[in-house]
Formats: C-alpha cells, sequence, structure tokens
C-alpha cells in the first residue's frame, strides 16, 4: 500500500471541509467498497491518519492473469461486484469518476487517477484532491502455480473521518471493515468465473456478510417486491 | 404456489407462497412432478443444522419440466423433463472443474457464514438452511434451478419419475460412498445404517463387485430390504455386538471398507453410549451422534477405507484416533458430487443393472408433505422412502 499516496491525498483535503454542515455521507472508495460515512466536519489530517484503515485480502480466480487484470482495467466493471458503488465513469484512460451508494439514498461522489498500470500484472490508483474519504489500492494479478488460476492480491487504504457519524458508521459495519472488500473479491470471483453475481432467494443481492445475518426466509420474492 | 416450509422444530407445514423468478441469467424454472423427503431433511426438521429459518422451503431431491429458462440456458428447452441435482455447481471454477461439485466454490452465497464453522464453505444446496445458501427447496409446486446449464439432466421418457427421482441425491450419495471404497475382488464391505442411502450404497457395492456386502441397521423390515433387494447379509445391531459379529464373518480381518451411511443423528445398542451423546447433543456440547462413525473404525481392517456419507453437521467428540492412525485407515467423505454421477447411473437404470426405486415405501401428495415427515421420522407403516406427487 502507498501510504506516501494517502499522505498526500490528506494534505491535499485540509482546505475541503471548512464551511461544510455536518451531514451523514457513506462513502465507498474503490475497490474498496469501504464504506465510511463522514462527517463533514471531519478532524484534522493527522488525527485522520490515526485512523487509517488498511488492508490486504486475496481471491484465487479461475482464469489467466490476462482476463481478470483485463476486466478490472475496465473500472466501468466495478460496480458490477462492488455493490456500494453506483457507477465508474472512465474519463480517459487515467482518470475516472467515482459515485458511491450512500444512507437515505444520498450518494457521493469523487475523482480517482490510476498512478501505475503494468497490463496483466498490476493496477494501482488514488483518488484526487477534494474526496471526502481519501483513499488509494493496488491490485496484483499473480499465476497461482500448478495452473491453479490466478492470485488477485488487493491491498487498499482509506482514511474515515472522525466525529458522531464517523463512529456511527463503524458501528454500522462492524469490527470487521474487511468484510465488505471479502465479499467484493468473492462477487469479483463470481463475476470472472459465472459471469454474474450468483443469488439466492434468501440474498437475493448475493453476497453480503449483514446480509447473512438477517436473512429473509429461503423462499420466492413476491412479484411486487423487487430488488 | 403450494410449497412445504419448516416452521419450527420438528413442524413442517405446506403454505401459499410466491412463485419463483428468474433471478440469474443461468436459471431454470422448473414445475415439479416429484419430489422426496430425504433421511437429512430429518436433520433439518429435528433442528440439527444450524441456520434454518421459519418460512424456508425444504427440499433437496425433486424432478420435473421445465417451464422457463434464463437467456444463458443453451442446453434446456421448455417441455424438456429434467432431474436436479442437489449441490448447486456453477461448472466454471476449479473444484467444479474437478468433478468437485458439492463444494462448487461460487454456488454459495452465505459462503462466509459456512467458513466461519467450517474453515471453507461448500456449494449451495436446495431447501437446506442458510448455511448452504438459503436456496428454496423443491418439496413444492415450482422450482427456481441456478445454473441449470450444469446440473440438471434430461430424463427420457421411457424411465418412469420414480426411478429418475433417486438420481437426485440418494442414487448416487450411496454410489460415491461405494465407489470411495475402491472394491477390488474379493472385498468385503460394510454398511452402517439401511435407509435409503444405506441399502442403495449396499447395492452399489455389489454392482461394484464387493465379494461380501453387511448392513447394519435395527429395523427388521429394512434389514429385510438389505437382504432381499441388495444382496446384502444383514446385523441387528439391538440383537448382535457388531464388532464380534464382523469379526466373525470376517474371520478376524475387519471389513475392507466401512461405509458409515448414518450420520449425526445415529442410535446405539447400549443404552448408556446413547445416552452420552444424547445428552450433549441436547445440551449443545456436541452437534452430532457419531456412534456408527466411531464403529465404522473400530470395525475396519488396517489399511481399509472408512467412507462416509452421512451428514454431519458440526464436531465429532470421542473420535477413535488412536485406532485411525495407529491402523493406517483412510478416510473418504463428501457431500455427494451428483453431477459427476447423474449420466452414468441413469445408463445403468437404463439396462437393468439396478432399480433403485426400491427403496420407496410411500407416495403422497404435496398437500400432505407434514404426514409424510412425520411418518418417515417415526418409521411407521414400514417407512423407508416417502415421494411428493405435485
Amino acid at each position: 500500500m502507498d501510504l506516501a499516496l494517502l499522505g498526500r491525498a490528506w494534505a491535499d483535503r485540509s482546505g475541503d471541509r471548512r464551511r461544510r454542515v455536518a451531514v451523514t455521507t457513506a462513502v465507498i472508495a474503490g475497490i474498496t467498497a469501504v464504506d465510511v460515512v463522514a462527517t463533514l466536519r471531519a478532524g484534522r489530517a493527522r488525527r485522520a491518519r490515526r485512523r487509517l484503515v488498511r488492508m490486504e485480502l486475496a481471491v484465487t480466480v479461475n482464469t489467466p492473469a490476462s482476463e481478470a487484470y483485463r476486466f478490472w482495467r475496465n473500472l466501468e466493471n466495478l460496480p458490477r461486484f462492488m455493490t456500494h458503488l453506483e457507477s465508474v465513469r472512465a474519463d480517459d484512460l487515467r482518470r475516472s469518476h467515482w459515485v458511491a451508494r450512500g444512507p437515505a439514498g444520498r450518494s457521493i461522489s469523487w475523482d480517482a487517477e490510476i498512478v501505475d498500470d503494468r497490463p496483466n500484472e498490476s493496477l494501482a490508483w488514488r483518488s484526487l484532491p477534494g474526496a471526502r474519504v481519501p483513499n488509494a489500492g493496488r491490485v496484483r494479478f499473480l499465476p497461482a502455480p500448478g495452473d491453479r488460476g490466478t492470485e488477485v492480491r488487493v491491498q487498499l487504504g482509506y482514511a474515515p473521518p472522525a466525529g458522531r457519524l464517523g463512529r456511527a458508521v463503524a458501528k454500522l459495519f462492524g469490527e470487521e471493515p474487511e468484510q465488505q472488500v471479502r465479499d467484493d473479491l468473492r462477487r469479483f470471483k463470481q463475476v470472472l468465473e459465472t459471469g454474474e453475481v450468483v443469488r439466492s432467494d434468501a440474498g437475493p443481492d448475493g453476497i453480503s456478510l449483514g446480509q447473512q445475518l438477517r436473512q429473509r426466509p429461503a423462499q420466492p420474492l413476491s412479484a411486487g417486491s423487487g430488488r | 404456489m403450494k410449497a412445504t416450509t419448516w416452521v419450527g422444530k420438528d413442524k413442517v407445514k405446506v403454505v401459499d407462497v410466491p412463485d419463483p423468478k428468474i433471478m440469474n441469467s443461468r436459471d431454470a424454472i422448473v414445475k415439479i412432478s416429484s419430489t422426496a423427503i430425504c433421511g437429512s431433511d430429518l436433520h433439518l426438521y429435528h433442528g440439527y443444522i444450524p441456520a434454518m429459518r421459519e418460512g424456508d422451503i425444504l427440499g433437496h431431491e425433486f424432478m420435473g419440466e421445465v417451464v422457463e429458462v434464463g437467456p444463458e440456458v443453451g442446453n434446456l428447452a421448455v417441455g424438456d423433463r429434467v432431474v436436479v441435482p442437489f449441490p448447486i455447481a456453477c461448472g466454471r471454477c476449479r473444484s467444479c472443474q474437478q468433478g468437485l461439485f458439492s463444494v462448487c466454490e461460487n454456488s454459495n452465497p452465505n459462503a462466509g457464514f459456512a467458513e466461519k464453522l467450517m474453515g471453507h464453505s461448500p456449494a449451495g444446496i436446495f431447501g437446506y438452511s442458510h448455511l448452504t445458501g438459503g436456496y428454496a427447496g423443491g418439496q413444492a409446486e415450482y422450482a427456481r434451478v441456478p445454473f441449470a446449464d450444469v446440473g440438471p439432466l434430461k430424463v427420457p421418457d421411457e424411465v418412469p419419475d420414480d426411478q429418475a427421482l433417486m438420481l437426485a441425491d440418494i442414487f448416487p450419495t450411496g454410489y460415491m460412498g461405494a465407489e470411495m471404497c475402491d472394491i477390488t475382488p474379493g472385498d468385503v464391505v460394510a454398511v452402517w445404517g439401511a435407509g435409503p442411502v444405506g441399502l442403495l450404497a449396499a447395492a452399489s457395492a455389489r454392482l461394484l463387485g464387493a465379494e461380501r456386502v453387511i448392513v447394519i441397521d435395527r429395523y427388521p423390515y429394512r434389514l429385510r430390504l438389505a437382504a432381499d433387494r441388495a444382496g446384502a447379509e444383514v446385523l441387528n445391531y439391538e440383537e448382535t455386538d457388531v464388532l464380534d459379529a464382523l469379526n466373525e464373518l470376517t474371520a478376524g480381518r475387519g471389513p475392507d471398507a466401512c461405509i458409515d451411511a448414518v450420520g449425526l443423528e445415529g442410535h446405539h445398542g447400549n443404552a448408556a453410549m446413547y445416552a452420552y451423546d444424547r445428552a450433549k447433543q441436547a445440551a449443545r456440547v456436541e452437534t452430532e451422534r457419531p456412534f456408527a462413525l466411531r464403529e465404522a473404525i473400530l470395525a475396519c481392517r488396517s489399511g481399509g477405507v472408512v467412507s462416509v456419507i452421512g451428514a454431519y453437521g458440526g464436531f465429532v467428540d470421542k473420535f477413535p484416533m488412536g485406532a485411525f492412525m495407529n491402523r493406517s485407515l483412510i478416510m473418504r467423505t463428501g457431500q455427494c458430487h451428483v453431477q459427476r454421477y447423474t449420466r452414468p447411473l441413469l445408463e445403468r437404470i437404463r439396462r437393468g443393472e439396478i432399480d433403485p426405486s426400491f427403496v420407496i415405501s410411500h407416495h403422497l401428495p404435496l398437500k400432505d408433505a407434514a404426514k409424510g415427515y412425520q411418518i418417515f421420522q417415526k418409521k411407521q407403516d414400514d417407512c423407508t422412502k416417502v415421494v411428493l406427487k405435485v
């Protein structure tokens, strides 16, 4: 994880929060699908840095590295397995615009750029100045030994804001923010291998830990209750 | 539509629920003609498998007619008559490509939940708790079948429902139990449990060339079926000391392979032994009553195979590891990789080598599912297998 990238993102952020009212916003950052509610009355940069969340997760997919890379490199595919992303629009080969879903129908957007691109091997990105939840990540695609597919290894980091809403979010998403990313990677594997996110009657939206704890019964949805 | 739902411990109810819909592009919807109650449904019925919810539709053995297919299902058409394997498998992950369909890496949306209990997740299963995906089951008028391009097998008209339905689970499961024994000429195979799976494991062991098959149970009517229809010698464990009898029958060698077709709700001829595990299970400090497994390990000849196809859910106490390790035993196990076996076993049925429907004792209409569970559970009226007609 390029902490330096994050550090820089922070520095850029300092003037950004001045006159903002405290509002709730959910931000899902990048591969991250890390759900963070930001209060705009965020703490100082150094406090934020102390709260820096970093993680490293991996999944093995039964496709060549080139295929996994190609799918990821088309950033507009990301919302297909990162359920908290509404959309990603690639402005050009380097820059992109991200929109994440938040609570109460709110959404939040930010711009990001690719900072390192090694075709079929790895990809790294970071949010641009102005992002409410600065974030950065890297994904590597490594051929697994003995023709076992591709190891997709993700590193990412983000800085949740301080304050009451930050705490509310931490509570909402539990002690394991990694679970969100783990679920994303499972969905990534499903989409690459089977073509789409796998749905069951009890889990019509596919994988999610929160859903696993509060499932509906395993019977078909009624006609009116769409997903 | 009507569907059999789990209400709570020892209670199921046929209720009206919404019709299933296509949710993924590789789904099909099947209008069910026949569906069966499995011994493992009784584990759910008795509340031993975690993560059931009131309203869950039960049933993982079903067949019927395809009435709708998703855009990515190229091999099936509306009107096809199919039998559906109980494990849901994507066909594209590495496990599926190795033929390990019941550990498909993509079909359990609740994999994270299963990993907490089992380390890694098995495949999704129809109507078999939220631990294996929260999929609606097939004891209903219709079912949604995910990955319909992988699992369902088209059944020719001349094969009746009762024979084809056994391909959804119990015939392949029994067959895999026998196949895992690596049977060679002269082998003696012992089978614990003369339920439908045990009976079909015994019959399969004969098909695969076992010299002798010995079936162990306590219900005379089931042992009669084992003798008459599976060509087995039988032992009633309430009348005989099983270890002594097996040693006697094999002149001290022990059976070359031992199949546990009982699983987590076993019984024991010794009341004190039974009470020990039953009490721990009731207190939820042990999830299983592994009498058959312990006995199979002790009985098996040194270097032999213990093949476990009875269902287990959690943790076993007093596992005879000393016997297992010191005598070079091999254990093979797994939920059946049904998709591997449906075609070859359909061929065996068509060639007249076996008629697996001999295990069926009762046919009831779907609306009487609750009664079906009850007579199967209590083994009333010489019940071995209940088929529900829709």
